[in-house]
């Protein structure tokens, strides 16, 4: 054993967890770790504000699987970190994020750059820890890992006074810890497993609402599977959506305020519905008192705690997604046979009349051509990310999404200025890909200074912003709702984002024909910067169909016109 | 139907982790009635007693939601009909004269408590026992005048042989 410090057991710990890429800003409490950084293998990615650092872990997570890190300062640094940590919470998003603080004794003496982070992130962490003696950072770090990837991941968060990262003392790392409190529930409950096969078997009209459990535990082939077997339509939510291909034939598209109509309707006319990896979030059952009248709901997810919180479950499952649907699926076969339902073809025949309905006219650009023109022009295993609003649920709605961990979006925290940083994260986990930000106008702006992390780290992504010049989604809702009294929602000092990029030393482009499109996305993927698409269109343009808020799903306001 | 419920929780002995606690309560629109900590026989281990008025599915939230936090090791929802339970109440009481003093003391007796402080215009009651006893008994002296209570919150155990432990 020898002696190291308490910053190189830190660093070492990351090494060991094959960590190669950290996003932060230094400061005053964590010079010591940095000056480890300095001479280490992991590259350290410097943001240009800890919000962002906290979202491109986020989004490095999302797009690879693994957990992200993130670190900042004491104090300011710790708190603006906690819009990113609650975004990842929210949506269960493997993140470790590292804040220093002042030195041990004089911690609660309101020290310059002193925040009580922990006190501040306990309800928006999956733990936490605060390190107190430098021989335990090896273990803690180990912990810290352990519990943000395992069961229901999530960010866990360690404070780091400075004293103890120079403080020396002879380290041990250990290769696996036991935490008493933890213990995750992995395998299905077989007399489970068996009932639930007998309510699919019976089942007049199955069907699945799949969410991003599915994508977390990697259970897409097993997903599909059991559909097919079933003939049970797939339904998603948002934060589910890239867990099955959208092309295949039993996927209805999104459920909830912004679904598509054919999920929508069918969700209400199911008898039995295999819930797997979702938790009933009140943007996905709309009223809840009449969500899903007629069905017996089985429930599969890894934490307990989703059962029951939200709506009534027929019969729970606590266990990962994909051994959970293996378990049912051998079970099922061992009973029936895959059957030919009446409920397909009625599925069929709700999809055409829908697709009938649909009318699009607008003397702007078409925003639902647009984000098909954008598909085309993309590879298949592109990643899109997203801002929150319009953008986004133009994205959810029509953006086909064929591979799992290619959408990311702030599903739970529905954060605005999510979607660029995480799309740096997401690009720093797959540089093979090319990574594109649907954005608004509104969101983009909330974190368009880490342009200057995208050209100086040279991590280029695309940004395509749907400009109306509002708060898009709140104006719709003012237009619908508020007769269009657009209090606070016009954002009259937009910069001129062609500029505004170039000025960065970004690429900035004007789309002014959605001809344009494929040409400009083209040049986007081979830069070695990152390219800023300004997309003006209508500031009335809404996003349909949606739900108002508080109406049951089946109340659909298909809309005139999208776009 | 909300009625009162006894959680029991073994949790890590460590700063911190009360507040974690009642902090899943606030944030989650939950409300402790009483709350009760002490160490629970093993040096890094402390039991906490909590009441809480709820319906079924609440408390079946409140368990799910503790289990959850990393520091709590178990969680038990204790049946009322087959537990111990009990709570402390130290009672200051102004004694008037003599008469006064010597009816307090006999109320107090009766009800198993004890005298622990005596001073020339007061008494200082130590009394133990289920809620309901202690209400009684404060109702009883109520009229002699109260001068302050101080009451611990219920603590409570399973009957029978079964041990809860970490």
């Amino acid at each position: 054993m020898v002696k190291i410090t308490g910053a190189q057991a830190i660093v070492q710990s990351l090494s060991r967890e094959k960590i190669k890429f950290v996003f932060g800003i230094p400061g005053g409490a964590t010079l010591p770790l940095y000056d480890v950084f300095y001479d280490s293998n992991i590259r350290t990615i410097l943001a240009r504000h800890e919000q962002c650092a906290a979202h491109m872990a986020d989004g490095f997570a999302r797009a690879s699987g693994r957990t992200g890190v993130c670190v900042a300062t004491s104090g300011p640094g710790a708190t603006n970190l906690v819009t990113g940590i609650a975004t990842a919470y929210m949506d269960s998003s493997p993140v470790v994020a590292f804040t220093g603080q002042v030195p041990r004794k004089v911690i609660g003496k309101d020290a310059f750059q002193e925040a009580d982070v922990i006190g501040i992130t306990t309800p928006i962490t999956k733990h936490h820890f605060q390190l107190k003696d430098v021989l335990e950072i090896p273990k803690t770090i180990k912990m810290a890992f352990h519990i943000a990837s395992t069961g229901r991941p999530g960010p866990v968060l360690i404070d780091m006074p400075k004293d103890i990262q120079i403080e020396s003392g002879d380290m041990k790392f250990p290769e696996k810890v036991e935490i008493r409190g933890y213990n995750p529930n992995y395998k299905p409950h077989p007399v489970q497993v068996k009932r639930a096969a007998q309510l699919l078997m019976n089942a007049k009209r199955p069907l699945i609402i799949a969410g991003g459990g599915v994508i977390i535990s990697e259970a897409t082939n097993e997903l599909i599977k059991i559909a097919e077997f079933l003939m049970a339509p797939i339904a998603i939510t948002l934060m589910g959506k890239g867990c099955v291909p959208e092309d295949h034939p039993l996927f209805l598209g999104m459920t909830g305020m912004h679904g598509t109509p054919d999920s929508n309707i069918l969700v209400n006319e199911a008898d039995v519905i295999l819930a797997v990896g979702t938790r009933f979030s009140d943007r996905t059952t709309c009223k809840l008192e009449c969500f899903c009248p007629e069905a017996k709901i089985i429930h599969i997810d890894i934490d307990t705690a989703e059962v029951g919180k939200n709506v009534k479950v027929f019969l729970p499952l606590i266990a990962d997604a994909k051994i959970a649907i293996m378990q049912i699926y051998d079970a099922l076969q061992k009973k029936s046979v895959k059957r030919k339902s009446q409920w397909f073809k009625r599925t069929k025949e709700l999809g055409e009349y829908i697709m009938s309905q649909k009318s699009n006219n607008d003397g702007c650009i078409n925003l639902v051509q647009l984000i098909s023109e954008l598909r085309r022009s993309l590879p298949l295993d592109s990643i899109i990310t997203t801002e929150v609003g319009l953008n986004q649920m133009l994205a959810a709605l029509y953006f086909k999404i064929l591979k799992p961990r290619t959408f990311i979006s702030s599903g739970g925290l529905g954060t605005m200025g999510f979607g660029f940083p995480a799309a740096i994260g997401a690009k720093v986990a797959r540089q093979d890909v090319p990574v594109v930000d649907i954005a608004g106008d509104g969101s983009f702006l909330m974190t368009a200074q880490d342009l200057a992390c995208s050209i100086s780290e040279k991590i280029p992504v695309i940004v395509l912003i749907i400009n109306n010049k509002m708060l898009g989604m709140v104006a719709q809702w003012q237009r619908l709702f508020y007769n269009r009294r657009y209090s606070a929602t016009e954002l009259k000092g937009i910069p001129d984002f062609v500029k505004f990029s170039q000025a960065f030393g970004a690429e900035g482009v004007r789309l002014e024909s959605l001809k344009d499109l494929p040409k400009i996305i083209k040049r986007a993927i081979k830069s070695d910067v990152s390219t800023v698409i300004d997309v003006p269109i209508s500031p009335e343009a809404n996003v349909f169909p949606m739900v108002p808020a508080g109406a049951p799903l089946k109340d659909i306001l298909w809309g005139e016109k999208n776009g | 139907m909300a009625e009162m419920h006894i959680i029991s929780i073994i949790v890590e002995h460590k700063p911190g982790v009360l507040y974690e606690v009642s902090n899943m309560f606030r944030r989650r629109n939950f409300n402790i009635e009483s709350i009760t900590v002490g160490t629970a026989g093993q040096e890094d281990l402390a039991r906490m007693t909590i009441t809480v008025l709820g319906d079924e599915s609440m408390i079946e939230q409140i368990t799910k939601q503790l289990h959850k936090l990393v520091d709590v090791i178990k969680v038990a929802r204790l049946d009322p009909s087959n537990s111990v339970i009990r709570e402390m109440a130290l009672i200051k009481v102004h004694v008037a004269d003599s008469n006064v003093r010597s009816d307090v003391i006999q109320y107090a007796s009766i009800f198993r408590g004890n005298i622990i402080d005596v001073s020339t215009d007061s008494l200082v009651i130590e009394i133990t026992g289920d809620p309901e006893k202690i209400n009684a008994f404060i109702e009883l002296i109520q009229t002699f005048g109260i001068k302050e209570i101080a009451r611990t919150g219920l603590t409570a155990l399973q009957r029978g042989g079964k041990a809860f432990r970490a």
